[in-house]
């Protein structure tokens, strides 16, 4: 019972900070002509409407509040607990109030993950970004099978995390990994590099890989913002000598801010909530050399069994993506605008 | 909207006379060559995946650059040991495609056609929900699955993959709806015809196309979960494939032709999907995204 109150008023707050959002979705909404205006001849009729129209909702709306609502409040109650395997035979979690984030966040390892976390989004998100941006404004050019080839690019971000990480474990691996081998014979290297298995070197094979995974998708919504741009500009720019670089720094990348800010910031969100990749090639190793505030988290919960603990450094992240949550409101609602 | 407008001006250069792609010039043929050298290397991890998978079994030292001499053994292993798991997989997957969609299209339908009050709250509620974490969800849903009982089931982690999908369904499907002709239901309700008639006989036909977009995306989003899988579920009883292969990667590695040929196995929904269904993809990308 107190679970379906709790979310109800998680959903009412979230409605409260998005009033500015909800305004110019109704406003669109007006426009479409309404089942509504069928109904009202009569009070107790137009009522009955509406109910009936809400039915169509009632199964979405009660999901998301079991399956998103729910969890949020459930890890916001259980960071202030002492919830571990114990809980569950004797039911009872005793109240410790900041105690939870008082050890996690005072931890060595927080600082690490922390600083992890900050890496391996910032790495990740500025490889995928520069690489999709380029390979985009490649694919404006027209040339013979442009669309099939694009396509086929997509096929890594299609593929199951797990899948790209057993790969990618293979293909770095020390002794008999591709790269090494394809180095080895370009004479560039002479021992084969640990690039999992060194602490120096695995968060940075970690961020290459999600570099790879992420670029198609910037590349399709880059590309498709740079479609949007009418030709008439480069035509106009052309006279007044912008063309190449000159071109892009002042017609192509101003006209597509809009889109840039929606996919760094969609990529930060992302990305600061990867996990599969992470535990698929290192499992946060060596020595926590890849262990991010989200794997720490995993780590916590499912194999030390300490849920209170793995639920506080949980809602850290939750604040750290709400922050940029609000970031991407404004940018979609800039988009939108313009 | 932005769907449409990118897919209309994709067509353009096909159609227009003097585009590049009726008249191919050396020019042209050389980007050609360099968008596939770009793919070449993109690619090539998929490549090494399938070479790995058709390698004799145990030789690990020498991988050959091109499976001159393929081996199926790496298949057979996977298939004796990994078949359960694969038909795990399809069952959750599909599973997740029918109750992403049972929920998501009438959920669109009301949101795109209907002035439902409170539309904007739940649309912002779907956006809020992609910030949230999984393993944050995964940590809530671990405690309350214990108590109901759903740890280790196909359907404690259908309704759990679908977390995945219906916010994403709800948004192609309503994006969709809103090109709709309104004037086609309006006509049918005046015939007599009640909500859920309507809604069952016109407005489902209609919107086929993002129907089944979101319906391959649900598959692939539920196909590929890890997170549930490897958190919701803690027997054999029920192991999707994406948590065989983690189970495989988790020690060392001595046989990597079946460990790659389990790979490659679980990436033949993903490959089917791009060649099959190549412009509900693209229309999945495009739209999903910016909305």
């Amino acid at each position: 019972m107190s679970l379906t109150t709790d979310a109800s008023r998680t959903a009412s707050r979230a409605g409260k900070s998005g009033s500015g959002k909800t305004g110019s979705g109704n406003s669109r909404a007006g426009k479409a002509p309404a089942g509504v205006t069928l109904a009202p001849r009569r009070g107790t009729r137009a009522r009955r409407e509406r109910i009936f129209q809400w039915l169509f909702l009632v199964p979405a709306v009660i999901y998301m509040a079991l399956f998103f609502g729910y969890p949020v409040v459930k890890n916001l109650v259980m960071s202030f607990q002492d919830y571990t395997t114990a809980t569950f035979f004797t039911g009872e979690a005793p109240w410790v109030g900041l105690a939870n984030y008082v050890t996690v966040l005072s931890s060595s390892l927080f600082s690490t993950s922390l600083l992890n976390t900050a890496l391996f989004t910032l790495g990740s998100i500025l490889g995928q970004f520069v690489i999709g941006l380029a390979l985009a404004v490649f694919f404006q050019r027209k040339f013979p099978l442009n669309g099939i080839l694009r396509s086929l690019l997509l096929l890594p971000w299609l593929l199951p995390l797990i899948v790209s990480s057993a790969v990618w474990r293979w293909i770095l691996d020390k002794d008999s990994g591709a790269l090494n081998r394809f180095l080895g014979e370009l004479g560039v290297i002479h021992t084969g590099v640990p690039w999992l298995t060194s602490t120096s070197l695995a968060l940075i094979a970690v961020v290459g890989v999600n570099i790879w995974i992420g670029i198609p998708f910037n590349l399709t919504i880059l590309y498709g913002g740079l479609q949007e741009i009418p030709d008439e500009l480069y035509e106009a720019g052309s006279l007044d000598g912008a063309t190449g670089w000159k071109a892009f720094r002042h017609i192509t990348w101003p006209m597509l801010r809009p889109v840039v800010s929606v996919v760094l910031v969609l990529g930060v969100v992302y990305t600061l909530k990867v996990l599969d990749i992470i535990l698929g090639l290192t499992n946060g190793g060596p020595a926590n050399s890849t262990q991010t505030i989200a794997t720490q988290s995993y780590e916590l919960s499912f194999h030390e069994f300490k849920f209170g603990e793995g639920a506080a450094l949980g809602n850290v992240l939750v604040i750290i993506s709400l922050v940029f949550a609000v970031l991407y409101l404004r940018a979609s609602r800039r988009a939108v605008d313009e | 909207m932005t769907t449409t407008k990118i897919t209309a001006r994709r067509s353009a250069p096909a159609s227009a006379p003097r585009a590049g792609a009726n008249v191919p010039s050396r020019k042209h043929w050389g980007y050609t060559a360099l968008a596939i050298l770009f793919l070449a290397v993109m690619l090539f991890p998929v490549y090494w995946m399938v070479n790995a998978s058709l390698q004799p079994n145990g030789t690990t030292l020498e991988t050959s650059w091109i499976p001159l001499t393929p081996d199926f053994t790496g298949y057979a292993t996977a298939i004796s040991e990994q078949a359960g798991n694969l038909g795990t997989s399809l069952i959750i997957s599909l599973g997740s495609v029918v109750l992403s969609l049972a929920i998501a299209a009438p959920a669109a339908y009301a949101l795109a056609y209907f002035k439902v009050r409170g539309a904007g709250v739940v649309l912002f509620a779907i956006l809020i929900s992609q910030m949230i974490p999984g393993i944050v969800v995964a940590n809530a849903l671990y405690t309350a699955y214990n108590d109901l009982g759903l740890l280790n089931s196909i359907p404690g982690l259908i309704l759990a993959d679908s977390a995945h999908g219906i916010p994403f369904a709800i948004l192609i499907i309503r994006a969709f709806m809103n090109g709709m002709p309104a004037s086609v239901i309006e006509a049918a309700r005046v015939d007599g015809a009640g909500h859920i008639r309507a809604f069952c006989s016109i407005v489902i036909p209609l919107s086929r196309n993002s129907l089944i977009t979101a319906g391959l995306f649900t598959f692939l989003f539920a196909w590929s979960d890890f997170l549930f899988a490897l958190t919701l579920t803690t027997t054999e009883a029920v192991r999707p494939v994406t948590l065989g292969i983690f189970q495989y990667i988790g020690a060392y590695v001595s046989d990597w032709s079946s460990v790659m040929a389990t790979a490659v196995l679980a990436s033949i929904p993903a490959i089917v999907l791009l060649v099959a269904a190549q412009k509900y993809i693209a229309a999945g990308t495009t739209g999903g995204a910016v909305k």
